[in-house]
């Protein structure tokens, strides 16, 4: 059996996870302290991918980074392309499951007690320290949760990537586009496959956040 | 220490505007919550900006909108403490005092600092606790440890008691006062509580509606507060419009009563103030015939409400209050007060 699809879904799932992970703090925590009309405005931008469906944002990529169109000739011209291509796929993703990243660690940011940040400013910590040191281990909870919903979003995304990237044997298949294009071709069997290792890595991802919220609990209880 | 302050601050509605110095020793800065005493304090620390204006601490600039000065928080060398003591909940005890000692780049010497000022504050054994595990008092100690162990120049105290209980209360404000001694730091301490203020200030400034009413020594301004909001912040209870009647007496037209003051009074005065525990039945000076309105038990004292007898019906009454021990049987048909005892009050 080719065991690409899953290969590859992890590593699209696994890339776009780390760089959702930092786009969506980043965003959360400057976006948090602009104007109001510019935060709303950005908000909504922002987290349309959640709302609209994956098609839609598949569209949108097309739109931007097809060949037919300037963003995407350009990068072609420096030899990126990302349609029908792995990282058009983690391009598709990340798209996809930025939102829930950046909505949580928002969440997470705005429940933050400031005056922490501020004595630790007239203490004379750097706002760097704060930052990791600080304003971090407390949103602690939030960003975790954030991120393993990222991860999982990326992890099953299907619209925006079979739009994007299409199915490619050996080259751009991913669990999920390979669960439809054998139940299209009838391979009943074949896609039953699949459809366990999907249940298998979506109940790994799990049981991974769960033992990792039992260990955060145990490790305060323990202090 | 000194401290120079003449700042402007407009948020939404709300217009800061203060000039005042302190001098060394600890100035409270006591007033109703939104006269802007906190404001005042985040200003200092770099927390808000003001709109306009020039602080000044031990002749170093801190602020100043004229020359585009603006150290960020922590280039200004104070300390703040927060209502909530703000103690990081990640990090042990240990671990917050030593983040008050950053700018020490020698390790050696920080973590002598730290177990010195650990054993100081008594914090011994509770040096791997996180704050949450600390009782108020605790977290209170370790917040200060954490301000001192970095010696700034001036400490901000932000209602440091306002979050304990009654009981804790006062025997932390005698540790504070201690420890304000011991280290000798100079301090800005916000705080609407006359007894905090009496009990740990030198200086008072008071603040109304974010303008500064008026400075002067502790002792001095509960003796003569001066304006009607000074008095009720010292917690005067019988607070009334008043008229220049004599060379040294007032007449009180809601109560019917012309009071002797005893001393010059003002052709501007606008009011009196007589403290609840001032009038007495044996006092002959000002005395008055009064009808009791309601008396109120309380743990150590009687509250009596009175009427004057010439008192307007509409008007408040009046409060006295008196030591259990010395109540009498019968309540007195006439109560005066001594004519010291009769704040003038201009504006």
């Amino acid at each position: 059996m080719d065991w690409f699809p899953l290969w590859n879904s992890l590593r699209i799932a696994a890339i776009s996870g780390v760089l959702v992970f930092f786009a969506g703090i980043l965003c959360a925590y400057y976006i948090a302290r602009l104007p109001r009309v510019v935060k709303g405005i950005l908000d909504v931008i922002l987290t349309l991918p959640l709302v609209l469906p994956p098609t839609v944002c598949g569209w949108f990529l097309l739109m931007i980074f097809g060949l037919r169109h300037p963003v995407g000739q350009l990068l072609q011209q420096m030899g990126i392309q990302f349609v029908m291509t792995w990282y058009g796929g983690v391009l598709a993703a990340s798209v996809v499951a930025f939102p829930l990243m950046y909505r949580t660690a928002r969440g997470a940011f705005e429940s933050f007690d400031e005056t922490l940040a501020w004595s630790g400013k007239i203490l004379g910590l750097s706002n760097t320290f704060i930052f990791w040191r600080i304003r971090m281990p407390a949103c602690r909870q939030g960003i975790l949760a954030g991120a393993v919903l990222a991860f999982a979003r990326a992890l099953g995304e299907y619209g925006a990537t079979s739009m994007l990237i299409g199915y490619t044997p050996g080259r751009t298949a991913t669990v999920s586009t390979t669960v439809y294009q054998l139940w299209r071709t009838n391979d009943d069997a074949g896609a039953l496959v699949w459809v366990l290792v999907n249940l298998a890595v979506s109940a790994a991802v799990l049981l991974a956040v769960n033992l990792l919220e039992r260990r955060n609990k145990q490790g305060r209880r323990a202090v | 220490m000194s401290l120079e302050v003449g700042i402007k601050k407009r948020l939404g509605k709300f217009l800061l505007d203060v000039e005042y110095h302190a001098g060394p020793g600890v100035t409270g800065l006591l007033g109703a919550s939104g006269s802007g005493k906190t404001v005042t304090l985040m200003c200092i620390a770099g927390i808000l900006k003001p709109d306009e204006g020039r602080i000044v601490l031990n002749g170093r600039v801190l602020f100043d909108s004229g020359q585009r000065i603006d150290l960020p928080p922590q280039q200004r060398r104070v300390g703040y403490l927060f209502q909530n003591y703000a103690l990081f909940p990640n990090m042990t005890v240990e671990n917050n005092i030593a983040c008050g000692l950053c700018r020490e780049k020698d390790v050696t010497v920080r973590k002598q600092a730290v177990a010195d000022i650990i054993s100081r504050m008594r914090l011994s054994g509770l040096e791997h606790h996180r704050p949450h595990q600390l009782s108020g008092g605790q977290q209170q100690r370790a917040a200060l440890a954490r301000i001192l162990v970095g010696q700034p120049e001036l400490l901000l105290l932000d209602e440091p008691l306002s979050a304990l209980d009654s009981h804790l209360k006062d025997q932390l404000v005698v540790e504070l006062r201690h420890l304000l001694k011991s280290y000798g730091r100079d301090a800005l301490l916000v705080t609407h509580s006359r007894d905090e203020a009496y009990r740990l200030c030198n200086t008072l400034a008071v603040m109304e509606e974010g303008r500064l009413l008026g400075m002067g020594g502790t002792r001095e301004f509960f003796a003569d507060p001066g304006t009607r909001t000074g008095a009720a912040l010292t917690g005067c209870k019988n607070i009334v419009a008043a008229q220049k009647a004599g060379e040294t007496s007032v007449f009180v037209p809601d109560w019917g009563v012309t009071l002797d003051a005893g001393r010059p009074v003002g052709d501007d005065i606008a009011a009196i103030g007589i403290r609840a525990h001032h009038f007495g039945g044996d006092i002959s000076e000002n005395s008055f015939p009064v009808r009791i309105a309601e008396e109120i038990e309380e743990p150590f004292e009687w509250t009596v409400k009175f009427m004057y007898k010439a008192q307007r019906g509409d008007s408040a009454p009046v409060w006295w209050r008196i030591p259990k021990a010395q109540r009498p049987q019968r309540l007195p048909e006439r109560l005066g007060v001594l004519p010291e005892n009769v704040l003038l009050l201009y504006g």
